[in-house]
């Protein structure tokens, strides 16, 4: 097993910045974005994000976090999961445009979840897609509106986002 | 878990994912879609052989919240006075599409006996069974402990409460799962109660045993759980009602202001306003008797996910 590092703590901070602008140029007006992380990862580099924007366009951006957990179609593979904490902005997410985010895009199935959970909590006018990482092997019509690196790889690889807030270090690595 | 028959078989690691799982389902309810897909296209069948109305409705609740079918077979003695058995009732509740069976059954072991017999195929949560067991009351009062007493610290357990069960010990399947449950948990139990209603093989329980409710009370327990004289299961002379059981071992207004300011009292209902719990006590502030209730739908959610969830 050899692990490749394909973004380092300062490459996945500029992709964040840059990823921040694009979100700024295409929801000019920021006081409707709502950014939603999808846990665990997808809800640090959300905030992150979140305060990014904030410090571009000057209004602070609300931010929460989306478990998905109830509404994936995988619960019966793969061990018995958990649900974790949904946290909804206060003034939640109607007639918002929310930006999901999410650390790798993979087969689509986990943002597929997502839209499912945000219909329980609201009515967004636009749900938009973030992601640090598009690893491409999609099985639902699904594309990311922000992609921090798209990294071709192959089926067996695995690719790992280390953020500093949960696993102490930060970088992306594909592991093959 | 495959089935959950008793209190006794979790781990403390398990009781925990549940009562986490379940703190994150009670927020479900104040959505303005209380409900989740997670149990689309499972069906549930509650089949009961004892009457309860409660225990009954909060599965269905839990049932519906998570999107799976509901059915329910009351055998209000019918197939039972027909001669059908166990076996024959559940393979026909199976045979119309039953994944989880919850059952309610009068005598003790009926669900370790329908789980293990190789009958049916369900899933098998005990809901009650004689007075043996009754795991998910258990669970349920477990989570309102944690939540009123600890906080909401997902992850943590019991460990250093004191809680006293108060009343008829004996034929509580209630006190039984719940001994074992907090034992596991790590918190301290101690069963009061008149002689009469201690069952008999008590010593041998993880507990401490008091006839004595008002030495307790001066023990300030952390909590403080009534239980409803079972007249229908008490044979013989003993009068629950009497002056003497009230004046001794009813939770009086009086007795309630000596517990500690942070103490709760519980009650798995229904109540006996007047016999073991006073209706000024009840209604008091430190009742957390509808938080139970509140808390069971939240924890039998977790369970059913847990019991459907593991892995085919």
């Amino acid at each position: 097993m050899s692990a490749r590092t394909v973004l380092t703590g300062s490459d996945i901070d500029r992709t964040l910045r840059r990823i921040a602008h694009e979100i700024v140029e295409a929801v000019p007006a920021t006081e409707k974005l709502v950014l939603l992380g999808i846990p665990t990862r997808g809800a640090v580099l959300s905030s992150r994000l979140a305060t990014l924007i904030g410090s571009i366009s000057g209004t602070p951006v609300p931010h929460g976090v989306l478990d998905v957990t109830m509404y994936r179609d995988d619960l019966q593979r793969g061990g018995l999961r958990s649900p974790v904490a949904t946290v909804v902005p206060e003034k939640g997410i109607d007639d918002s445009v929310c930006v999901l985010v999410d650390d790798v895009l993979f087969s689509g199935r986990t943002v597929r979840a997502a839209l499912d959970a945000l219909t329980a909590i609201g009515r967004p006018t636009a749900v938009k897609l973030a992601v640090l990482v598009d690893r491409g092997h999609r099985e639902l019509p699904i594309r990311a509106d922000h992609v921090g690196k798209n990294l071709p790889s192959a089926l067996g690889e695995r690719v790992t986002v280390r953020l500093m807030e949960t696993d102490g270090v930060e970088e992306v690595q594909v592991v093959t | 878990m495959k089935h959950l028959l008793s209190a006794g078989e979790l781990s403390r690691d398990d009781a925990v994912s549940v009562l986490d799982a379940a703190q994150e389902f009670s927020h479900v309810a104040n959505r303005s879609v209380p409900k989740l897909p997670a149990l689309r296209g499972v069906t549930m069948v509650n089949l009961f052989f004892e009457d309860s109305t409660r225990t009954r409705l909060s599965f269905e609740a839990a049932a519906k919240r998570l999107s799976a079918d509901v059915m329910t077979f009351q055998v209000q003695g019918s197939s039972v006075s027909k001669g059908e058995s166990l076996k024959d009732t559940a393979q026909t509740v199976e045979a119309m599409g039953a994944d989880i069976i919850v059952m309610r059954h009068f005598s003790s072991g009926a669900a370790h006996r329908l789980a293990h017999s190789g009958w049916v195929e369900s899933a098998i949560i005990n809901a009650g069974d004689g007075t043996h067991e009754h795991p998910t009351q258990a669970l349920l009062d477990a989570a309102t402990i944690r939540e009123k007493v600890v906080g909401p610290a997902r992850g943590s357990d019991l460990a250093g409460l004191h809680v006293a069960i108060v009343g008829d010990i004996a034929h509580s399947r209630v006190a039984r799962s719940n001994v074992l449950l907090l034992n596991t948990l790590g918190a301290r139990v101690t069963v009061v109660g008149p002689p009469e209603l201690l069952p008999s093989g008590v010593e041998g329980w993880p507990v401490t045993i008091s006839s004595d409710l008002d030495s307790v009370i001066d023990e300030n327990p952390n909590a403080i759980m009534m239980l409803r004289i079972q007249k229908e299961r008490i044979k013989g002379d003993f009068q629950p009602a009497s002056g003497d059981y009230v004046r001794n071992y009813s939770l009086t207004k009086d007795r309630a202001n000596r517990l500690a300011d942070d103490a709760i009292v519980m009650h798995p209902g229904p109540m006996n306003r007047g016999v073991e719990i006073a209706s000024e006590v009840a209604d008091s502030p430190r009742s957390v008797i509808l938080d139970q209730v509140r808390n069971g739908v939240a924890v039998r959610m977790a369970v059913l996910f847990q019991v459907w969830g593991r892995e085919k």
